[in-house]
């Protein structure tokens, strides 16, 4: 079996399962993210009464911290009503950020877990050796009144990365260049498994960003044999007893894939699909309105810490805008604390408060008709910043920071050398 | 749910993702008919205005990939889409679209054998598709007992209050 049918055994009560199989599982964790109110009606509707564990729900105010609109602060107040009455044990409000950076945060994600979350990237979790999935609303509600759900047995695909990243080239790029290669349903129903020497070394930051991206693919879940740096990540943060599942020898994928990473080059998604990628140096150049640094992808310390390098001393162009959003509070005040964010603002960027910000294209940055913006999200659909007229490119933090300096689209690779010359 | 649906065809392309199905900008609103309007709307913004209730959509690979917003689901259904025919779904798109009774179909090749605005018969249990445009005759895949069962239920909250009202959970 492979290490993600043992978790599904596990959670079943089952000795084995096989791909294709359902089965149903206990849950270790729910999380349900404030554009869901739907699944605190649909829990009465069902006639739910108490969340079967008051330890394992939690709400995550992020999609629209802090309240833009009226309504928006209606369904914040409706859900700190449920977590309070319910005596939920977590709750993230508006003074957190996003899910998938305050859950790890919190110590409530740990290997061998089943983690779900109203949410399509909760794939980001398989960074830590958990199996981690998406699910709407009404699935939510099923799942707080029972803490069971039934979930097929995917398939398993495996993805073997290595070599070594060349200087300004990032996980991100790693990421883009798979979809751009493998495609947007390269992997629909299947889960995907990222190994190889690359990723046995790899940092928790830049294994989350991977894993985020999974789902682009079309991914249930990802997953990641924790590290040493994970179970470093983990020590500090929980107490979890957990199990380290191996992958038998004799287990079979549906697909493999074999990358090297060392010869890559910054990358870049164009609009408005997210497989639509190519070598950042062989796109045309184009001016950029706004740059945008944050979300579950590219809003982690490492993310700002890629563009304070990039723009410490100099100037944000000043056709370009700036904005920066950090993925949780913690990173934040790290942020602050290394003076990334008084460099950066000195720059001429704009800090919004923690959250998804215009990721999805609620609040905090949108984008007008006909703007273009380069940013470290995960999704270019259209529509997806703002208005459905505006292009969107997605790319790593550093290309990123880089365009906000030049005003269109630039090699990140250039400038870092530059820095290193001067420093 | 009726396991025989007649409609007109719209067809669209693969990965149209749930932005395209239901703009995130629209999330908070809550009226059936208020969602129902912006049906599609990312993909082709004269979808509503052309379709009449009972009408089918039909998509090449992947339909309902992106976020796992359930409003993408109930836009369709509240727009009064029929059922959905494409060579693929994302995963959380078709538990979602179960979960509230619209039927989906897998039927390979769809998209390509199907011009927009053709007339369409589908029978869910046999899992085929006529074409009364074409003269073709389409075999897809089956539905499974136990989504079958979820839709003749109504979806999942009908089947769940059940559970909920017999075992005291
Ligand atoms: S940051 Fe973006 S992708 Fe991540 S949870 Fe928020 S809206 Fe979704």
């Amino acid at each position: 079996m492979h290490a993600i049918e043992k978790i599904l055994a596990k959670a079943a009560g089952k000795e084995k399962v096989v791909a294709g199989e359902i089965v149903n599982c206990k849950i270790d964790f729910a999380e349900v993210n404030d554009l869901y109110l739907q699944t605190v009606y649909s829990f009465y509707e069902m006639g739910g009464k108490k969340v079967w564990d008051r330890e394992k729900v939690t709400f995550v105010f992020d999609h629209y911290s802090p309240a833009p609109t009226i309504k928006t602060a209606q369904i914040h107040k409706e859900m700190r009503d449920f977590a309070k009455e319910q005596n939920l044990k977590y709750h993230f409000d508006i003074n957190t950020g996003v899910c998938h950076q305050v859950m790890p945060e919190a110590g409530v994600v740990w290997p061998g877990m089943i983690l779900v979350a109203t949410d399509s990237h909760t794939t980001t979790h398989g960074a830590f050796g958990a199996f981690g999935t998406g699910l709407g609303a009404t699935d939510m509600a099923t799942v707080l009144i029972s803490g069971e759900l039934w979930f097929r047995v995917p398939e398993v695909m495996k993805i073997e990365l290595n070599g070594q990243l060349s200087q300004g080239v990032y996980a991100k790029d790693v990421i883009l260049h798979i979809l751009g290669q493998l495609k947007a349903d390269a992997a629909v129903y299947k889960a995907i498994e990222f190994s190889g020497s690359y990723v046995d070394d790899l940092d928790v930051a830049d294994r989350m960003t991977i894993c985020n991206m999974a789902v682009e693919m079309g991914a249930k879940t990802a997953y990641m044999k924790p590290n040493s740096k994970v179970l470093n990540y983990l020590s500090k943060r929980t107490n979890e007893e957990f199990i380290i599942h191996e992958t038998d020898d004799d287990y079979q994928y549906s697909d493999n894939y074999i990358f090297d990473v060392s010869h890559l080059s910054p990358q870049l998604a164009v609009p408005h699909s997210v497989d639509h990628v190519f070598p950042l140096e062989e796109v045309e150049i184009v001016k950029v309105n706004q740059a945008f640094i944050g979300s579950c992808t590219g809003g982690r310390l490492e993310d700002i810490e890629a563009a304070y390098k990039i723009l410490h001393g100099k100037k944000v162009n000043s056709e370009t805008r700036l904005v920066v959003i950090p993925a949780s509070n913690e990173v934040f005040q790290n942020a602050m604390q290394l003076g990334y964010v008084q460099s950066l603002i000195e720059s001429g960027a704009t800090f919004a408060a923690a959250g998804c910000g215009p990721c999805l294209g609620t609040h905090a940055g949108l984008l007008a008709d006909g703007e273009v913006c380069i940013s470290a999200t995960n999704r270019n659909f259209p529509g997806r910043m703002g208005s459905t007229g505006a292009k969107i490119y997605l790319a790593s933090p550093a290309s990123v920071a880089a365009a906000a300096l030049v005003g269109e689209i630039t090699d990140p690779r250039q400038l870092l050398k530059e820095v290193e010359v001067n420093a | 749910m009726h396991k025989e649906i007649t409609g007109k065809a719209f067809v669209f392309g693969k990965n149209i993702d749930t932005d395209q199905i239901y703009p995130g900008r629209y999330l908070e609103l809550v009226k059936p008919e208020d969602i129902a309007k912006h049906c599609l709307e990312g993909a082709d913004p004269t979808f509503v205005e052309r379709m009449t209730k009972g009408d089918i959509v039909v998509a090449a690979t992947n339909f309902g990939c992106g976020s796992s917003r359930e409003h993408a689901a109930i836009t369709l259904i509240n727009a009064g889409v029929s059922v959905v025919l494409a060579d693929s779904f994302a995963r959380i798109f078709f538990r979602n679209a179960t979960n509230l009774a619209l039927p989906l179909m897998v039927v390979p090749g769809i998209s390509e054998k199907v011009n927009d605005e053709d007339e369409l018969e589908v029978n869910l249990e046999a899992g085929t598709v006529y074409n009364r445009t074409t003269g073709e005759k389409i075999q897809g895949e089956k539905i499974s007992e136990y989504v079958m069962n979820i839709l003749e239920n109504g979806g999942i909250k009908p089947l769940f209050k059940k559970k909920t009202e017999t075992s005291n959970i």
